[in-house]
């Protein structure tokens, strides 16, 4: 799987350093090494050029890049991903910024009838390799707008890749793998974990852009949570010591595709899995996984597939907000409700 | 707060705006047209081309309908009547000039140079596009409006940004102007000084609206003026005028001009497809006047007077129409072979695991059922 992709260039600035980084500073350097690396790379959307976007993702690039690779564009969000389409034609690989997640919709149809399907349209003579920056999530106290959990708009749509970090390395990582890739790609960053500091080394080697990572083995039951959720799901997997579960964490990290492989081989082994997401969870990403793990994995079930979601409404106000986003406590119980009962007879 | 940092140089701003009467190089009747404007009329060969390209586009289109009738097409929008358009823009493009159309201009692409059964594979339903569109910079037909208009735009900055000469044409409808697509483009190549000519053919309806209940703006050409893009109004049945408007716009931008919005006013002699009924919002009188006024035969009468066609060169034309016609005719009629393994092929660089699996599943299926 990793043949699609060139083979990742090592550069000075990428060293590794074990030194606390926050996500968005991880995803800086990753912009500022993919623009350093291939001068096809041009950024650009609202308020990433002068003042480095609205969540300094894009600090200082078009000082040290110049205009011409790092630039703003007027408030339109079809024409900033259209134009990308067409830059993408002409030989340019275009990253592009959602200023944030409910902002993205004016460009839906441009992604998903043109992004996504211009190669198959073309049977491959045009390639589209271009990235869609997509700040998503809650937990920031944002007001209306600011916090919609799209990944399942997005994941509906073949032709698309959509990857989404949940840690500070592999943010480097996968924006630099998003980058490098052929294929179109949606990349949702967790807003809430942006200024989370955690040491990581930030290099443009691991593991493939669309492969799943364990981030915690265990033997009893397997978590399995993506962007904003992979830090709520690892400290539930510590808290559920207390209880005697041993919990494997899997980071899903590729959300389209969908890694089958290491995701059935961890649920054969524990016979339990819970998901977590905070999109609302009807015909949420949560379903796709808990049915193709049913399809694979159902003689190695010894429970149903749990499901820990936000609540099927529409994004609470900031106050509320608590009452909406899974927690540690909710994915207790619902790893409580895993049918142990049986197991212990 | 300095507001009037803000402020723009408004004493050019007429410069912007489009003639009152369309611009017109050839009248209908064929005589010298009143309302030139800054257009050159082309030199005697290019009027030559025009007119041969639009006889055989227009057998083209013809045939074209003609096989929707025969099952051969699953569906085909005739751009009869808007002859001019078609061929005016797509001779006016550069070889490294690039052209986004729709689904109604098969003709420019035709005329573009694409082969004339790759040209129609979208409308026969082999596959969405039938042409490699690097091969002759032929964008895939736009079918939802207005989005070519933001390809179009990012195709022309990218040359601007790579210090490219190369232009971008994009063909809109009068319909696709309500689209905030448009919006987006016009204002998006106003700001980046984009390389890209906006070629809308108003043909007086998006399917059964009339423009009365598009837009209230005067005129279309009237919108360049908010963007900062200046315009053209051209009388879009004389074909010298939009061979003249597109190739002006085009050196212009190519020269680092900017941008360029043209109306021309046509008319949509078929109905909307041939799945659509035209005599439920239209009157035949209405569609007569038009038919008067005849982009081929109005080029025709014009060079006829010239000396510049005879009834030999003429004849010689008409063989060569009824050869492509035919042409198109044998190979709509053979049998499409579409591969149902190249279903899974395209969709990404290379197939993931899960779409080879489905792949496999239904060659497996077709192998168990086959006949």
């Amino acid at each position: 799987m990793t043949s699609v992709m060139s083979p990742p260039e090592r550069d000075s600035a990428a060293q590794p350093a074990l030194t606390p980084v926050t996500m968005a500073a991880a995803l800086n350097q990753a912009l500022a090494d993919s623009l350093a690396a291939d001068d096809r790379v041009v950024v650009y959307g609202e308020d990433v050029g002068t003042l480095g976007g609205v969540f300094r993702i894009t600090d200082g690039l078009a000082a040290r890049f110049g205009e011409h690779r790092v630039f703003d564009t007027p408030i339109a969000e079809s024409g900033i991903v259209g134009t990308a389409i067409g830059m993408a034609m002409n030989g340019l690989v275009p990253v592009v910024e959602m200023q944030f997640d409910a902002f993205a919709y004016p460009a839906f149809e441009q992604v998903t009838s043109h992004l996504a399907k211009l190669r198959n349209r073309t049977k491959g003579r045009v390639a589209l390799p271009v990235v869609i920056r997509v700040p998503v999530g809650g937990g920031i106290g944002g007001v209306e707008h600011h916090c919609d959990s799209s990944e399942a708009y997005y994941t509906h749509t073949a032709g698309l890749r959509v990857v989404t970090p949940g840690t500070p390395a592999d943010a480097y990582l996968l924006l630099r793998q998003a980058i490098r890739c052929p294929d179109p790609v949606v990349f949702l960053e967790p807003k809430r974990r942006y200024w989370t500091r955690q040491a990581a080394i930030l290099t443009p080697d691991g593991p493939p852009i669309d492969s799943a990572v364990v981030r915690r083995p265990g033997k009893d039951v397997t978590l399995i949570a993506y962007g904003g959720m992979v830090a709520t799901a690892l400290e539930a997997a510590e808290a559920a010591i207390e209880e005697n579960w041993d919990v494997e964490v899997i980071d899903l990290r590729s959300l389209s595709p969908f890694d089958d492989q290491t995701l059935t081989e961890s649920v054969s082994r524990t016979g339990r899995a819970v998901i977590v997401h905070e999109a609302a969870g009807f015909a949420g990403y949560g379903a796709e996984v808990a049915a193709r793990l049913t399809e694979q994995c159902f003689h190695y079930l010894e429970a149903p597939i749990l499901r820990v979601t936000g609540l099927d409404i529409p994004y609470p106000p900031p106050q509320l907000e608590h009452l909406h986003l899974p927690n540690v406590d909710r994915i207790l119980d619902a790893i409580a409700r895993l049918q142990w009962e049986a197991d212990d007879a | 707060m300095a507001t009037h940092a803000r402020l723009r140089k408004t004493s050019n701003a007429d410069r912007l705006l489009p003639s009152a009467a369309p611009l017109q190089l050839i009248d209908p009747d064929g005589q010298p047209g009143q309302n030139p404007g800054g257009l050159t009329l082309p030199e005697p060969e290019v009027l030559v081309g025009l007119h041969r390209r639009m006889v055989l586009g227009r057998r083209f289109d013809t045939q074209a309908t003609a096989l929707t009738k025969q099952g051969r097409l699953a569906v085909y929008p005739s751009s009869r009547g808007q002859d001019a358009c078609q061929v005016g823009a797509a001779l006016a493009l550069r070889e490294q000039d690039w052209l986004f159309p729709t689904y109604r201009d098969s003709v420019a692409i035709l005329t573009r140079g694409v082969d004339h059964a790759e040209t129609l594979a979208l409308l026969r339903g082999d596959w969405h596009c039938g042409y490699d569109p690097y091969e002759h910079r032929v964008a895939p037909q736009c079918t939802p409006l207005a989005t070519n208009a933001l390809h179009a735009v990012g195709l022309a900055h990218a040359a601007s940004l790579q210090a490219r000469d190369q232009v971008a044409l994009v063909l809109l409808g009068d319909g696709a102007t309500s689209e905030g697509d448009t919006h987006e483009a016009l204002n998006l190549a106003g700001v980046w000084k984009a390389p890209a000519v906006f070629l809308i053919q108003n043909n007086g309806y998006a399917i059964s609206v009339p423009l009365a209940k598009q837009t209230a703006a005067p005129t279309l050409a009237a919108k360049g003026i908010g963007y900062g893009v200046p315009a053209l109004l051209i009388d879009g049945n004389d074909a010298a005028a939009v061979y003249a408007a597109a190739r002006a716009s085009i050196e212009r931008a190519a020269s680092g001009g900017g941008p360029t919005l043209i109306e021309a006013i046509t008319y949509r002699v078929e109905a909307h497809t041939n799945a659509d009924d035209a005599t439920r919002y239209r009157a035949e009188d209405e569609v007569r006047s038009w038919l008067e006024r005849d982009p081929i035969a109005r080029l025709e009468a014009y060079l006829r007077a010239q000396r510049l066609l005879d009834d030999q060169a003429a004849d010689r034309l008409a063989a060569e129409a009824e050869q492509l016609a035919a042409e198109l005719r044998d190979d709509m009629n053979s049998d499409v072979s579409a591969d149902p393994a190249e279903l899974f092929e395209h969709v990404y660089a290379r197939p993931t695991v899960a779409l080879e699996r489905q792949r496999a599943a239904l060659l497996a299926e077709l192998e168990e059922y086959a006949p």
